[in-house]
């Protein structure tokens, strides 16, 4: 009988397990002590933040969904998605600095590694001590990312890099550890290659100047005749398209869960400023014009929120999950950038300067409809899962 | 030397607290946390643990409550303790704060502590009493407030928060110490130890396993009834005092306290 229960319980999951509780709890706890009271800070020097990388790392928050085997938390991907969801709530900055880790830059390896590619990075990766990058997009290869141009060619046991990457997350940190490249290897042929950080003729650039995400480390790579080992291929040569695809299914989860952290956060600021600020004599939540705005804001989140737990849970139970990732991707993005907005209307002129978060969440979100997969791209995955030709 | 914690499952803080006048109780349903102040007695305990100045076998985690207190537990082993003890039985149901210290009580005896640790209160019923309840039915010596702990081997140095100031005083163990959120920050768990927190040892107990004379505990067993309950007289408003020019602020205060003769 306590099986069936347990069955019934897992195909309609609204519960949270009380580990997933937990974790939720921790991280809005830390976010919340630890983040909070610096983030307006770190935004404003844009200033990577490594005391709290360094704290989240010890707490075992930098491998949430990986294996105890390598360092990681060993928990499931619906429990990384909440400690996003709870960083973003907070802090964009922070929150895609540990999801682009996590789900680009740990994942590939953790997936398509060989047991020695695993046992020589996962341990410090997963600890936090040092922090891994995705190098997927081009100057001319962002949606379309099947155009890249970087070359890998094999040359005495060495794969030869030559090309650029752009827009890539982690990349230029004190503790950036490398980058997983995509290349071509051949004539109509990508691969994956691991490429660590102090490799010759491997250049990290300046950092871009954001509109926000401040205070993640976003820059340009250059590769100049760069070598790396042979056995740095990662996965099968020829694979590389499709496990990029694959790496940017699993991202779009915790993207989304950074978009329905990003929108919660900008309630919980406007309902807060709504019950304290006062016009016409009274509260202006007391209002209706501003009720209708946090009703509408709460009852898309949940909505939201749902598209994207499930979208978790798709992924724990081994079930194809791709479609509900864009979907979920689409909708948050939107949201946050919505919710965003809202929220800075109803705080008025205050919510025009940075002395409130909402100033900071209004120019973080709006990378949530583009970064790792564009509005655009996540429409043409569903509509081609729908059908349409 | 073995540490016992005390610890309790608590509303929420986030949960807006009211009380239920049909039972006269304080409503405790919605989402449920460990005690706040609980977190500091666990710290506390791992503080004395990881100093080194004497050997800590283990820290056991003590709670009463229903089915559901077992969270409190979970939570209390992954802050550090390394195993846990939850006492539950129908029996125990509304007992009140006395009842409730003499059946911990008899669930220490069962383990024998050389000290026993608790927050100065809870998030709830917010008596501050429990540890003096549980000392007296141990005969240990208790303290309440203690801001620091400077242990050896048969005794230790406390320190504790009065209206007037601090007091130092040695006690010798085994004792009940109640900590004030002042002696420590809590750490977090670690995500490791949430996910490890259902392995640890945790063990059920009912009245007749730790010798709970029943007629001692529960709504019978208990010496309180609650006749009614009121909210609390409103304060007088208290004056505010804008400190433009602080010159003048300050000449305002001294005068404030002077007309009510507070400064000698």
């Amino acid at each position: 009988m306590r099986n069936g229960t347990d069955r019934v319980r897992r195909r309609v999951v609204f519960d949270l397990t009380d580990e997933q509780k937990d974790i939720q709890r921790l991280v809005r706890d830390f976010a919340q002590n630890e983040v909070a009271p610096v983030a307006e800070e770190l935004d404003r020097e844009k200033r990577f933040p490594y005391e709290i990388i360094e704290k989240l790392g010890k707490l075992g928050l930098m491998g949430i969904p990986y294996a105890q085997e390598y360092g990681g938390g060993g928990a499931d991907t619906l429990s990384y998605a909440l400690a996003i969801e709870e960083l973003a709530r907070v802090d964009s900055s922070v929150g895609i600095t540990v999801a682009a880790h996590t789900s680009l830059g740990t994942w590939p390896i953790y997936a398509f590694g060989t047991d020695e590619q695993k046992a020589e990075y996962l341990p410090a990766l997963c600890s936090g001590e040092k922090l891994w990058s995705f190098g997927l997009t081009e100057p001319e290869a962002g949606s379309d990312a099947g155009n890249a141009r970087t070359t890998a060619k094999l040359e005495d046991g060495e794969w030869v890099i030559d090309g650029a990457k752009q827009f890539i997350t982690n990349a230029g940190t004190d503790i950036s550890g490398g980058v997983t490249i995509t290349a071509r290897t051949g004539e109509k042929e990508i691969s994956n290659i691991i490429v660590p950080q102090d490799t010759p003729g491997y250049t990290v650039e300046a950092p871009y100047r954001k509109m926000g995400w401040n205070a993640s480390d976003t820059r340009p790579l250059a590769f100049d005749s760069a070598r790396v080992p042979e056995e740095n291929l990662l996965g099968p040569r020829g694979q590389g398209f499709k496990q990029f695809l694959q790496t940017l299914d699993g991202g779009r989860i915790s993207v989304s869960a950074m978009g329905v952290g990003l929108a919660q956060g900008a309630l919980d600021q406007a309902l807060a400023y709504a019950k304290e600020r006062n016009a016409f004599g009274k509260p202006i939540a007391s209002f209706q014009a501003i009720q209708i705005k946090l009703a509408d804001m709460a009852t898309e989140i949940e909505a939201a929120r749902l598209l994207t737990y499930k979208t978790a849970v798709l992924k724990d139970q081994g079930k194809p999950f791709g479609l509900t990732a864009a979907q979920a991707k689409l909708k948050t993005g939107r949201l946050a950038v919505r919710c965003a907005e809202e929220a800075v209307q109803i705080h008025g002129g205050y919510g025009y300067i940075e002395e409130y978060p909402v100033c900071r969440f209004y120019r973080d979100a709006k990378i949530l409809t583009i970064g790792e997969g564009t509005d655009e791209v996540q429409q043409m995955v569903i509509a081609r899962a729908l059908g349409a030709a | 030397m073995k540490i016992c914690v005390l610890v309790k499952e608590v509303p929420d803080a986030a949960v807006e607290k009211r009380m239920d006048s049909n039972s006269m109780r304080l409503d405790r349903s919605g989402e449920k946390n460990l005690n706040p102040f609980d977190t500091h007695a666990i710290e506390a305990a791992m503080q004395i643990k990881e100093g080194g100045a004497v050997d800590v076998e283990e820290v056991v985690a003590v709670t009463m409550g229903p089915e559901s207190a077992v969270r409190a537990l979970h939570k209390a082993v992954s802050l550090g303790a390394d195993r846990s003890v939850h006492l539950t039985d129908d029996a125990l149901a509304d007992s009140d704060v006395s009842a409730t210290g003499y059946a911990l009580a008899q669930v220490l005896k069962s383990e024998s502590p050389d000290l026993v640790l608790l927050g100065q209160q809870s998030d709830d019923g917010e008596c501050y009493t429990i540890g003096a309840v549980v000392a007296d039915h141990l005969e240990m010596p208790s303290l309440t407030q203690v801001i620091k702990i400077d242990t050896a081997a048969d005794k230790l140095t406390c320190e504790r928060q009065a209206e007037y100031g601090y007091d130092t005083v040695e006690v010798t163990l085994p004792a009940v110490i109640s900590v004030g959120d002042a002696i420590n920050e809590p750490r977090y768990p670690s995500l490791k130890a949430i996910m490890g927190a259902k392995k640890k040892q945790l063990d059920s107990k009912g009245t007749g396993d730790v010798e709970i004379d029943a007629s001692k505990v529960g709504a019978d067993g208990s010496r309180t009834r609650v006749l009614a309950i009121n909210p609390p007289p409103a304060k007088q408003a208290g004056e505010i005092i804008e400190d433009e020019d602080t010159n003048e602020t300050v000449e305002k205060i001294v005068a404030w306290l002077d007309e009510r003769k507070l400064i000698a």
